[in-house]
């Protein structure tokens, strides 16, 4: 299994070393690229993500990324997206004003209203995840006394029913931290700097899942 | 549940050794900062800090590749703060796998620089430091604490509070709330200045110097109302490990990250 190619979406995004350090620290070759050629060749695929949607939309329609996600989830690899690249992978998101995105999952992207002013936005720090019963992200977390991952996003994906939603936390209310259709899956989280939990979802991701 | 409250270990980096002063004053090194955050992150920190206290131009790429290699070593998010004065030098921190970036006296020289920041790199990258030295009440500084920035040498005539209020609508993102009158002193942290400050903005506040024993973090969290406290000395020196510090504050109410 070790040393499978996994292609990091490079789109200038902020989170993309960390990533690929934590992929590295796994013992898998890490291509940060955005090379149509190299991303077919992956045995995975993460599209990761911090930063505002309009700008990273832009660099993905710029490298074709939004077309090369599409194949690659045709051709049955593994795709993970992460943060912003879950976001990205919905249909529209309210950031900057309206932003189209890819559309691989019917949904949109809504900004945290909460009133509560201790509930603060953007939403920054480790939250306890709730996953799916065999949601084969958190294969290995089955009776961990903690599952909390670390998040930093001020907006939230409100996925359409027809979406399976495989985690949940609580700002205010609930919402979905990770999606799944098929060989897709996406996490609102940050597994790369989740600790060892994060580290065991990647794991799970990264073996196979 | 909800977001947890966060453990802190602040690293005070110089020559790319970590060291720890009293007060700004005279300084221990204590050894690789590498070593200190592997050690942290397998405690179960939530989070730490990097700051560059030389911040001098030859010793920067110095700096910088320590950031790089914390980056590659540890499992959770980091901040750097230090020498950080223009939009490269940000950038530059952040590409060496920086989560944050923490701004103190150049936000305070100039303040466009987090709207600038926040901008470029998003208001969650963006740490506004405040030392604030606590002051007699004045019509200028109502709060009784005032800013003082340049390593706590130099007072700014600034209220903290409105400082902090004004940065948070400028796009600082976070913000580290220094007491250097109890900073290394392992005495408490100033409870009064952390509840006005929390109070007054809806970013997170990080509660930061004196935090001596667990129960300090606690009531730092609590009576403070911060969302996160930063601890040096009480576990650089052994006195404490994160794990030891988080236990007692799980068994005193607070909702915490446990990795163990």
């Amino acid at each position: 299994m070790n040393g499978m190619a996994v292609a990091i979406l490079d789109y200038n995004a902020g989170n993309v070393t960390s990533v690929a350090h934590a992929v590295r620290r796994l013992g898998f070759d890490a291509k940060i690229t955005a090379d149509h050629d190299t991303i077919r060749a992956a045995e995975h695929v993460i599209f990761p993500g911090v930063g505002a949607a309009a700008t990273c939309m832009r660099v993905v329609k710029e490298r074709g990324l939004d077309v090369a996600l599409r194949e690659a989830v045709d051709a049955g690899t593994p795709v993970f997206g992460i943060c912003v690249g879950m976001q990205l992978l919905f249909e529209h998101s309210e950031e900057d004003g309206g932003v189209d995105c890819i559309g691989l999952l019917p949904g949109r992207v809504r900004k945290f209203e909460l009133d509560d002013p201790a509930l603060k936005v953007p939403h920054m720090g480790w939250n306890p995840v709730l996953f799916a019963k065999g949601e084969p992200l958190a294969n290995d977390l089955v009776g961990a006394a903690d599952t909390a991952c670390y998040f930093v996003h001020s907006y939230y994906c409100d996925p359409d029913p027809s979406v399976e939603v495989i985690a949940t936390a609580d700002h205010g209310h609930p919402f979905a931290v990770g999606v799944r259709k098929d060989n897709l899956v996406a996490l609102q989280c940050h597994p790369e700097k989740s600790g060892p939990v994060g580290m065991s979802i990647l794991s799970s991701f990264l073996g196979g899942n | 549940m909800a977001v947890l409250k966060r453990v802190i270990v602040c690293l005070d980096v110089r020559r790319g050794q970590v060291t720890k002063g009293i007060k700004f004053q005279g300084n221990v090194d204590l050894g690789d900062p590498v070593e200190y955050a592997v050690r942290y992150d397998e405690q179960g920190v939530d989070e730490l800090v990097f700051y560059d206290i030389t911040a001098s131009a030859e010793e920067r790429n110095l700096f910088l590749d320590v950031v790089e290699s914390v980056a590659a070593s540890i499992r959770i998010p980091f901040s750097v703060g230090g020498g950080i004065d223009s939009l490269d030098s940000m950038r530059d921190v952040l590409l060496a796998g920086a989560e944050k970036v923490s701004l103190n006296s150049p936000a305070v020289r100039n303040p466009a620089l987090l709207t600038e920041g926040a901008e470029a790199f998003g208001a969650q990258c963006v740490v506004l430091g405040v030392d604030a030295k606590k002051v007699e009440p004045t019509s200028e500084i109502p709060s009784g604490y005032e800013v003082v920035i340049q390593g706590g040498r130099t007072p700014t005539g600034r209220d903290v509070v409105q400082w902090v209020t004004e940065a948070e609508s400028r796009g600082a993102g976070e913000v580290c709330l220094n007491a250097i009158d109890t900073d290394g002193v392992r005495d408490g942290y100033e409870l009064d200045l952390t509840r006005m400050v929390a109070d007054a903005v809806r970013i997170p506040v990080i509660a930061s110097g004196g935090g001596g024993e667990p129960s300090h973090l606690t009531d730092a969290v609590t009576t403070g109302g911060a969302d996160a406290a930063l601890v040096a000395s009480m576990v650089h020196y052994g006195d404490y490990t994160i794990d030891q510090i988080k236990a007692e504050m799980a068994a005193d109410g607070v909702p915490v990250r446990l990795t163990s």
